[in-house]
């Protein structure tokens, strides 16, 4: 395979933008995990123990969210619905089965990624929102006890709904052999291209589709 | 307060048992205000401020009796005054309640506590902060039905009544006890105070306060600070002391189901993925798909 021929998929910004949402999800799961549950508690001495934790947590938290709106409104256009992702959506078994030759053909993100973006918009905003609520050094106090409370359990689930999509994610990118380095390195080869986003390597073959993100 | 009490019965964030070797063999211990008794001398709170060393700021008027406005980490006892026009006699009623920790058999601070060891409840009934364990998180604030954890702006720890529980390990009762002079707070064991309420009670029902009774709700398990309300069927006249308090909804979901569920979601997705793995395999790119990319890419447009 001639390098040259490798097809851009995510410039050098993009990575670095992804890398920084990723570092920021990890630490922050792991921080949010220690104060979650007394059983996973010990990851507060990753952060220096318990209070170091509690302070850094939500400063964690906001650090992510601000750099996955910037990524968000990269890739944002390329995850709109459409009408073939649904039959896609509807092929599932397929897909889980490697039997991709039955599904329909695939823009730049497939029917799975595109919902997983939203999940994680999605999680992120109850995130944000439920964090500020429940951040005691600087906002609960202007919010009744009820409201913290619900925010609570919210900030729970969205982190673990959040946290079971990362391992998805996470997975998939072990799971369809070629996609890691178009991460780590930013290129896939044309096969990887055709297999699995055919309707994008037309257009990049075509010289329509100019590497944007 | 760290003391090496060894009658630990439980420990926030621990599943294994704690130190308990001593028990309460004299019985849980409690506090009874008698609200009825109380003329609002606040000589109370001096004992609580003098007995733990504590000076809150000094404040401004907020145009009420309560002072300080409200309980902090400086003041864990307040006097909270309320003004009753009693509907049937017509009378104004002052009605004093002593507000702090109510030391809940059923502690949801402790409950919403998520580092080990910052709270505990000893074997005598008192909840105590162990605040150099404490990570500032304000779960306890959260968790408690009554209002009462506050942090501080100094070192952003959690604090609240102890119910003197340096004193009560010596044999002595609480400051505000002590000093109370009408003598409306007692303290004893809980089966003695609940006694002794009963006393109470008969005497004001037999002077015309027929809804007389002991606060001692059963939503938290009872609680080791009670009081003696005129009107016990209306425990929200006195500045709104809940009538019916117990760990809500939300934190019982959130420290209850929503902890295992999680973490087996969690545990149940990454085996799938495992599982997935090993029974289907990985989805890899082979040359005839680079053959047919090739093709294509040179197919001429």
């Amino acid at each position: 395979m001639n390098a040259s021929r490798e097809i851009v998929r995510y410039t050098a910004p993009t990575r670095i933008n992804h890398w920084l949402v990723a570092i920021g999800f990890v630490l922050a799961a792991l921080s949010g995990l220690a104060l979650f549950h007394p059983a996973l508690f010990w990851l507060s001495h990753l952060f220096g123990g318990g209070p170091w934790t509690r302070i850094l947590h939500p400063f964690i938290g906001l650090f992510m969210f601000i750099v996955f709106v910037l990524l968000a409104l990269k890739v944002g256009r390329d995850n709109r619905m459409q009408a073939a992702d649904w039959t896609w959506l509807r092929h599932a078994r397929d897909v889980v089965a490697n039997r991709e030759q039955d599904l329909p053909e695939v823009g730049r993100y497939n029917a799975g990624q595109k919902l997983l973006y939203f999940l994680i918009v999605l999680c992120l905003l109850v995130l944000l929102l439920s964090g500020l609520v429940i951040w005691r050094a600087y906002f609960s106090l202007y919010f009744s006890i009820g409201l913290v409370r619900l925010a609570s359990v919210l900030h729970a689930i969205a982190a673990t709904v959040l946290v079971c999509a990362i391992i998805v994610h996470i997975y998939a990118a072990i799971w369809v052999k070629g996609s890691l380095r178009a991460m780590t390195r930013g290129t896939v080869t044309p096969g990887w291209a055709w297999k699995h986003h055919r309707a994008w390597f037309r257009e990049v073959a075509r010289g329509a589709a100019k590497p944007r993100t | 307060m760290t003391l090496q009490s060894l009658d630990i019965v439980r420990r926030s964030a621990t599943t294994t048992p704690s130190p308990r070797a001593r028990g309460a063999h004299t019985g849980e211990v409690a506090k009874l205000i008698d609200v009825s008794k109380c003329i609002g001398c606040k000589a109370c709170q001096v004992a609580c401020m003098e007995w733990n060393d504590l000076r809150d700021e000094i404040g401004t008027c907020s145009g009420h009796y309560d002072n300080p406005a409200d309980l902090s980490a400086q003041s864990w006892t307040l006097m909270r005054f309320t003004e009753y026009e009693n509907p049937d006699s017509g009378h104004l009623e002052w009605l004093i309640r002593k507000d702090g920790c109510m030391h809940c058999a059923h502690p949801g601070c402790l409950e919403a506590c998520p580092s080990p060891g910052a709270i505990v409840k000893y074997a005598n009934g008192i909840v105590d902060f162990h605040e150099e364990h404490c990570i500032g998180c304000g779960y306890c604030i959260t968790g408690c039905p009554f209002n009462i954890p506050r942090i501080s702006r100094k070192d952003g720890k959690a604090y609240k009544c102890t119910l003197c529980s340096d004193r009560v390990a010596v044999g002595l009762e609480p400051a505000c006890v002590k000093t109370c002079p009408t003598g409306a707070i007692v303290f004893g064991s809980k089966d003695d105070m609940k006694q002794h309420a009963a006393e109470r009670i008969e005497d004001l029902k037999s002077r015309g306060f027929a809804n007389a009774g002991l606060y001692d709700p059963a939503g938290v398990g009872g609680t080791h600070v009670m009081y003696v309300l005129h009107h016990a069927d209306q425990p929200q006249l006195y500045a709104n002391l809940p009538a019916q308090p117990k760990i809500g909804a939300m934190v019982g979901l959130w420290k209850g189901a929503a902890k295992p569920v999680a973490l087996l979601a969690m545990a149940a997705t990454i085996l799938a993925g495992f599982l997935h793995y090993i029974g289907i395999g990985p989805n890899e790119t082979d040359e005839r798909d680079e053959e047919a990319a090739r093709r294509e890419l040179e197919k001429p447009s």
